[in-house]
């Protein structure tokens, strides 16, 4: 081929065989598997959403937004869900992320390397993967009853962030393990104590790590169902909750109940619904990027 | 690109044989261009060493070399590179194999996360060695002058070295493959006095079968090891150009270029 022309030196090919083409060819086989891998995941999306947009879009207008749920379909709305939703995940998301960052800034920064913190780390590791129904039934067991707080917004936003709290620590653990050790140095270096250090320099550059943890987290979140139902929130109510104590519903529930209703109206419904819940889905990623990068040129500039 | 300089250069042409002859070469990252229009002859067997004040270039020529910026996303690369009459840059020069015959040492040592043995070994294996991959790895760690230390440790980690037994293993890593030419970028800024004397000693001994090219920021290593110097400086507009070129003895002596004098006097850098 084209580099044999390079070979200069007298016995440097009879000792190598580099076999060029070959690897080449290897080379081209794996990248176009991963534009392959890559074009599954995008392509998968895109058929959800054209599917579901065909379905839905005639449903969606103001008065689906406006209107609570309905027995009659063309009466019935999302209203208390949609609300319930937001409520939920502003909870979650003001209590999850400063316990998380700080369980995680603990772990990193402060927290001796022994046995017991390594007992620990593998435990919140195997929590992340503990299946959703798991965290309703304890948030049932210890919010709904033991606290009696009943099926409520604080008690669903509660459980949701036992569920979500793993994830949140892990990439925050990773983000901070990203920083480079000589900035910590810098900042000892220079008579900073070990929280001054982690609040000025080690947080704001480990910061776009965790937020893109936290969404990810959040974004799981907004989509759960079965936790919820098991704690006892509502498939059906027609009014929104005025209190952390009151009964809720989320939208997740309402697309499940709606979809399990034999009329194929509701199931229209359901579809409009899950537009609506991927908008704001889109909407708190599009802001926590946002965010992140607004973070990010603070950190290069 | 070709465009005729204004200004008188004092560019030599070395004597004897070619290992690269550099022909207008203009390196630029995205918008910015780095270097501009660099024509100059690297004897072979020898010691080229490329000076310059921080930011006029000369990482950026070394890397044009073996075809780094490729890599790059953004960099550009115009101009040519001949090898035995073959251009680096043309289109059906394959950059894998360009850099499997000019090695890279770089400025902090990299060796990889595996173990001394295996270092060296996986040059060997990506191309196919036919030999005897033991044999081969020790020729290469006693080529580095680093045998005697590491011989009775080769499987272990090769992080657990010093600075300049990292340095050395990394040569001994380009060494396996059998390069023809060892490009080295500031590799002794990372290392103390000795480790650096070393290293130095290194070059000297491989200079009698290598061409080696090496950026310095240390004007004393350049004076001691090499047998030619470039001086580089970027000028008003922030681009790196070659100002003088000679036997290194000329150059520190009896420079030609008013801004080599003062570069290499301390005047200015």
């Amino acid at each position: 081929m084209t580099g044999t022309q390079l070979r200069t030196t007298v016995g440097t090919d009879t000792e190598f065989q580099p076999r060029l083409p070959l690897r080449r060819k290897v080379g081209a086989v794996f990248g176009a598997l991963t534009v392959v891998a890559m074009a599954i995941g995008l392509l998968t999306l895109a058929a959800l959403i054209v599917d579901v947009v065909r379905d839905g879009w005639t449903v969606l207008s103001w008065d689906f937004i406006r209107s609570f749920p309905s027995r009659r379909p063309s009466e019935a709305g999302i209203r208390s869900a949609l609300i319930g939703t937001v409520y939920i995940m502003v909870l979650v998301a003001i209590i999850a992320f400063p316990l998380g960052v700080s369980a995680a800034v603990y772990l990193e920064e402060f927290a001796p390397k022994n046995r017991l913190t390594s007992f620990i780390e593998l435990n919140i590791s195997n929590l992340a993967a503990v299946p959703s129904i798991v965290y309703g039934l304890l948030g049932l067991g210890i919010f709904v009853r033991a606290l009696t707080l009943g099926p409520s917004l604080i008690a669903g936003a509660l459980t949701l962030i036992l569920l979500i709290l793993p994830i949140i620590i892990i990439a925050g653990r990773e983000a901070l393990r990203a920083v480079p050790p000589s900035i910590r140095e810098a900042g000892y270096a220079l008579g900073a104590s070990r929280w001054q250090t982690v609040r000025m320099f080690v947080l704001p550059v480990a910061m776009p790590g965790i937020l893109t943890g936290t969404i990810l987290a959040l974004s799981r979140a907004i989509g759960e169902t079965a936790p919820l139902i098991t704690i006892g929130a509502l498939t059906y109510i027609a009014f929104t909750p005025k209190s952390l104590l009151d009964p809720f519903t989320v939208l997740p529930i309402q697309i499940y109940n709606w979809v399990s209703r034999p009329q194929p109206a509701f199931h229209q419904l359901a579809a409009g619904g899950i537009i609506i819940l991927l908008a704001m889905l889109l909407t708190f990623n599009g802001l926590a990027i946002v965010l992140r990068a607004r973070l990010q040129r603070q950190i290069r500039d | 690109m070709t465009a005729p300089t204004t200004e008188h250069r004092h560019i030599v042409v070395p004597p004897g044989s070619v290992a690269l002859r550099i022909e207008n070469l203009s390196v630029w990252y995205a918008a910015y261009q780095a270097i501009r229009d660099i024509s100059m002859v690297i004897p072979e067997r020898s010691i080229t060493a490329i000076i310059g004040p921080s930011g006029c270039g000369k990482s950026t020529l070394l890397r044009a070399l073996n075809r780094l910026h490729d890599t790059t996303p953004g960099a550009r690369v115009e101009g040519h590179v001949w090898r035995n009459g073959v251009d680096l840059y043309a289109p059906t020069t394959d950059p894998v194999w360009v850099r499997r015959h000019i090695g890279m040492i770089f400025q902090r040592p990299n060796p990889f996360p595996k173990s001394i043995f295996e270092n060296v070994a996986f040059g060997l294996r990506v191309n196919g060695y036919r030999g005897t991959v033991v044999e081969r790895v020790e020729q290469a760690l006693r080529a580095a002058a680093l045998w005697d230390e590491v011989k009775d440790k080769l499987h272990t980690s090769a992080l657990a070295l010093s600075g300049g037994q990292q340095q050395r293993l990394c040569i001994a890593r380009a060494l396996a493959v059998k390069p023809e030419i060892l490009l080295m970028d500031e590799p002794c800024s990372a290392l103390d006095p000795v480790a650096t004397m070393r290293i130095e000693d290194l070059m000297r001994e491989l200079a009698k079968s290598y061409t080696i090219v090496i950026v310095t920021h240390n004007m004393q290593q350049a004076s001691r090891v090499s047998d030619y110097t470039a001086f580089m400086l970027a000028g008003e507009d922030r681009i790196g150009e070659l100002i003088e070129y000679a036997p290194t003895r000329e150059i520190f002596l009896r420079p030609r270029d008013r801004r080599t004098e003062d570069y290499i006097t301390g005047r200015i850098g």
